[in-house]
Formats: C-alpha cells, sequence, structure tokens
C-alpha cells in the first residue's frame, strides 16, 4: 500500500506540475510581484527608510519570499477545487489508488513551485545587491524553514480549496497571508511603529521567521527567534493539515 | 454464483429529499443492464453508492462480491465509474489524460494503452492537444477510454452517450457490446430507451424509489396488454413500456 502511495503521489505530482507549467500566468504572479515589490522596496522607498542596515536588499530578502510564498500556495487551493468542481477528484476517489495521493500531489508540487520562485527571486536578489556569507548549513536552516513555512501555508490552502464554494473563495483565504509581512519586520524595525501596530507586529509569526532567516543569512546569533518561528510552522501545519483530513473525509463520503 | 451486482433495501436521502426507498438490484456477470428512470429518479445517486463515492443510508449494495461499504478499496479495484459529467483533466492532452490513468492503474506500456485507446475513439489526431480544446463529444469518448484502462470487471457508465452524435453513439454501443462480450459485467443508464433496447440484457426501471419493474425486454413486454389490433401488429416499443409503467399520459 505505501508502495503504491508512492507512485500514486508521484505521478499526480506529474501530473500538477503540468499544470503550473502550463499556466503562465500563474507563473508570472508567483514570482514578478514580489519581484516587484523587491523592485519597489529597493529602488523607491528603500531610501526613504532607515533600516539601521547598510544593505538594505539583504533587509528585504526574507520578507520578499514570504510574500511569494503566502500568493504562490493559493493556486494550490484554486486548482483542488478545479479538480473537485470538474470532476476529475471523483474520478481519482472511485480509483484503486492510495486516496492520500490525491491531496499530496498537490502539497508536492506547491513546495517544489514555491521552491523554484524562491530561487528565482534570490537570483534577481543578486543582480541588485544581494549578499549573503551564510555558510551551507544556514542555508539549509533558511530552505527547511521556507519549505515548512511553504508546507502550513498549502496545508491551509488545501482546507480552503475543499471547502470553498467558489473559485475566488479558495484562492482568498491567501490575502491576509501576502499582506501579514507588511505588518512585522519585513520591511521596516518594528521599533517605528505605533503602540498596539508595534505589539502585534512583534507577537505575529512573521516577524520571527523573518528576524531568523535574516539571522541566518547574515551570520548572526538566531537565538530563540528560530524555535518562534519553527512553533509556528509545525503548530499552523498540524492544524492545517488536520483540519484538511477532516475536510477531505467529509467531502469523499 | 454470485452477481456481480447486488443491491438490497438501498436508501438514501439528501436531507430530507428522500431519493432511494428500497432499490432492490441483481446485475450477472457479464451481462449488461440499463437502468431507466426519469429525470431525478435516481439513477446517478444508484451509480455513485456503487462507485464508493456516497454512502449509503441503509440497506446493502455488493461489486464483485464486495460490500461498498466495508471493502470499498476492493470494490474500487473491480469497477471504473465514467459519471454523467466528463470527468477529464482539461489542461492535459488526450494523450496524457489516458497515460495518467494507466500510470494511476499501474497497467504496463502506459503510452501503447493510449496510443490504442486514441485510435478505437477516433481521437488520434486529437491526441495531441489540450482537452480544453475538445468538443463535447470527444471530451465524452475521451472519458470512456479513459474508464476501459486497466480491465475491470465492472463498469459503470452514467448516461453515456447524452449529447454524442450518431456515429460516436454507435461506436459507443460497439465498445459496450464487446466489453460485455469480454466478460465484463455494464451497468449503464440513459434517456435513450432505444439504446437499452438495442444494448441491454435486463433492464430496470427507477421510479419513484424503488425498482418498479425489472426483466428482459420480453418480459417487460409481457407486463403491458397484448399488442393492439392496428392496422399493423407491433410490438410496444420500450418507450411505451416506460411510460406506462411510470404511469404517464403520452403526450401524442
Ligand atoms: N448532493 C445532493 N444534494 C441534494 N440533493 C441531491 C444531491 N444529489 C442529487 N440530489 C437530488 O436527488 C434526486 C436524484 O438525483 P440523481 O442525480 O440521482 O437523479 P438522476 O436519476 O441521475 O437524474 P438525471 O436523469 O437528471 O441525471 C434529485 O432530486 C436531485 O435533486
Ligand atoms: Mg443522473
Amino acid at each position: 500500500m505505501t508502495t503504491h502511495a508512492v507512485n500514486d503521489t508521484s505521478v499526480l505530482l506529474g501530473r500538477s506540475i503540468k499544470h503550473v507549467t502550463r499556466s503562465l500566468d500563474t507563473i508570472i504572479t508567483v514570482t514578478i510581484m514580489p519581484i516587484a515589490f523587491l523592485l519597489l522596496f529597493r529602488y523607491v522607498f528603500g531610501g526613504a527608510i532607515q533600516a539601521g542596515t547598510d544593505n538594505y536588499v539583504n533587509y528585504l530578502m526574507p520578507g520578499i519570499l514570504l510574500i511569494a510564498i503566502a500568493s504562490g500556495v493559493s493556486y494550490t487551493g484554486f486548482r483542488l477545487f478545479n479538480d473537485m468542481r470538474n470532476g476529475i477528484f471523483e474520478r481519482f476517489n472511485s480509483m484503486p489508488i492510495a486516496r492520500s495521493s490525491v491531496l499530496w500531489g498537490h502539497v508536492l508540487t506547491s513546495l517544489v513551485s514555491n521552491g523554484i520562485s524562491a530561487v528565482v527571486i534570490v537570483g534577481t536578489g543578486l543582480i541588485i545587491g544581494f549578499r549573503s556569507s551564510a555558510g551551507v548549513l544556514a542555508w539549509l536552516a533558511v530552505t527547511g524553514i521556507l519549505a515548512l513555512f511553504t508546507l502550513a501555508l498549502t496545508w491551509l490552502a488545501v482546507l480552503a480549496g475543499l471547502t470553498a464554494s467558489t473559485p475566488d473563495g479558495a484562492s482568498a483565504f491567501s490575502y491576509p497571508l501576502v499582506f501579514l509581512p507588511f505588518v512585522s519586520s519585513a520591511f521596516v524595525p518594528t521599533a517605528t511603529m505605533p503602540g498596539p501596530v508595534r505589539a502585534f507586529a512583534e507577537n505575529q509569526p512573521v516577524t520571527s521567521i523573518v528576524d531568523s532567516i535574516r539571522a541566518l543569512l547574515d551570520r548572526q546569533p538566531v537565538g530563540g527567534d528560530i524555535w518562534i518561528a519553527l512553533a509556528w510552522c509545525a503548530g499552523v501545519c498540524v492544524v492545517a493539515y488536520a483540519l484538511a483530513l477532516i475536510a477531505y473525509r467529509r467531502r469523499i463520503s | 454464483m454470485e452477481h456481480a451486482i447486488e443491491v438490497r433495501a438501498l436508501r438514501k436521502s439528501y436531507g430530507k429529499l428522500e431519493v432511494l426507498k428500497g432499490v432492490d438490484l441483481e446485475v450477472e456477470r457479464g451481462s449488461i443492464v440499463a437502468l431507466l428512470g426519469s429525470n431525478g429518479a435516481g439513477k446517478t445517486t444508484v451509480v455513485r453508492i456503487l462507485g464508493t463515492l456516497l454512502k449509503p443510508d441503509a440497506g446493502t449494495a455488493s461489486v464483485n462480491g464486495f460490500d461498498v461499504v466495508a471493502e470499498p478499496a476492493r470494490v474500487r479495484a473491480s469497477i471504473s465509474l465514467t459519471g454523467q459529467f466528463a470527468a477529464v483533466d482539461e489542461i492535459l492532452t488526450g494523450r496524457e489524460n489516458l497515460v495518467l490513468i494507466a500510470k494511476l492503474r499501474r497497467v504496463p506500456k502506459p503510452q501503447a494503452v493510449a496510443v490504442g485507446l486514441l485510435a478505437r475513439f477516433g481521437l488520434t489526431d486529437a491526441g495531441g492537444r489540450p482537452v480544453s480544446t475538445y468538443s463535447g463529444g470527444m471530451r465524452r469518448r475521451l472519458d470512456i477510454a479513459m474508464s476501459l484502462i486497466g480491465d475491470p470487471p465492472v463498469i459503470f457508465l452514467d448516461e453515456p452517450t447524452t449529447g454524442l452524435d450518431p456515429e460516436a453513439r454507435l461506436d459507443v454501443w460497439k465498445v459496450i457490446q464487446e466489453l460485455a462480450g469480454g466478460g465484463t459485467t455494464v451497468l449503464l443508464t440513459t434517456q435513450y430507451l432505444d439504446e437499452a433496447e438495442k444494448l441491454a440484457d435486463r433492464i430496470a426501471i427507477l421510479h419513484e424509489g424503488t425498482i418498479i419493474v425489472s426483466g428482459t425486454l420480453a418480459e417487460l413486454r409481457g407486463l403491458l396488454p397484448p399488442a393492439k389490433v392496428e392496422y399493423v401488429e407491433r410490438q410496444p416499443t420500450l418507450e411505451e413500456i416506460f411510460l406506462a409503467t411510470v404511469g404517464r399520459k403520452e403526450s401524442r
């Protein structure tokens, strides 16, 4: 049964990757939008922002990556919703395949496509002055945090896709997620924000994630932030996964 | 020997709407059974329960000897289901759709299977095009082709020829007859009574939640008063039997 699950998941992963590569607009929004933000903050707002750093692109990079992921996962909800609407979901569910593979195919696609857009964004960053002195281990840690963040948001997207009643509903859940980095330490230090906003910014997950990634990339000590970041990601991931499975069972019985 | 499909006292409601109120149905191995019924009679509901997509409220149903509630995985390994609306991947090409199903069913040589089926369903030229460019009839043919992969012993076809042109319809009929000839059990629903008349070994009529009559065409004819003496004596058509048993007046 487990070998079936691996075979079925990889076949469905291949299918869903084709969906990604064949819809140019998704590729464009997933990479172009964050790159536009990167350029905007670097060349337009950056000059006026006192981030206390001599390389503002370095400062921006973690937040830009999180924005890219938050907008990228919404397509997972959208694709899943479409599968349910056009009947292919039911075809899969009446076939002798591992049932979990129907969801995992989409989830792994999200990891792959968000991984690719992250690489493209970092590449663009390098062109406009992003530099990191981090070693292999620190890069691995950054990759791990981003992957866990992607996984957590992807399961949220799966939940949205399974429970939405319109295609817009299936992707709209990500709008607030895309917005979260703006009220965090991603673009400006939280110390400049007024009291309540600052309290929110300092205690929401994006700040701890951004701070840990920034520290790792800058070869600074990460401190306790990384544990808070990991706890947020793992917590959201577990809860969203459990809720998505419940929604999936409801949907298929 | 047990039947390929056995349904006993099957009940299903959607909220307050009682759709199936005790359906009994048996389908012999290797036979073609047509399930008839007006719009909303519950044909699709029966098919979805047999295909493990929906759980019954009461009663039992088994397919290929396996209970649909207790052993859904074994049932799924024994069937393929072509739903009422084509379930194909719009973004993939016709060939890729077939290869996808062949890989999921783990049949050897998925590419060769796909090429063969494209030819069999007159889709060879369109095989490399995304399905989003297909006509309704082409989609339907692809949909049915996808259901044949892996030679499952029991096939459900929910209105397989709706929307097909006469030629494509005849092609699908031929495929269904070949399947039954090869020992596959086919349960199909249809709105076309001539289709049931031509294809089915037995016919079951679902009306107001139960199977009100079932049998061979000859048996069903026997239920009606003997053919009226007209200028030319003729057998009642299935359409007449259908309309008489569901208690509707013929409009003409
Ligand atoms: N998911 C659902 N929720 C609520 N009601 C439903 C649902 N599915 C079907 N029904 C209702 O159950 C009844 C039977 O539907 P079903 O689709 O089984 O009929 P059918 O015989 O296949 O009809 P048709 O010939 O139009 O395809 C209909 O009245 C339909 O409105
Ligand atoms: Mg129907």
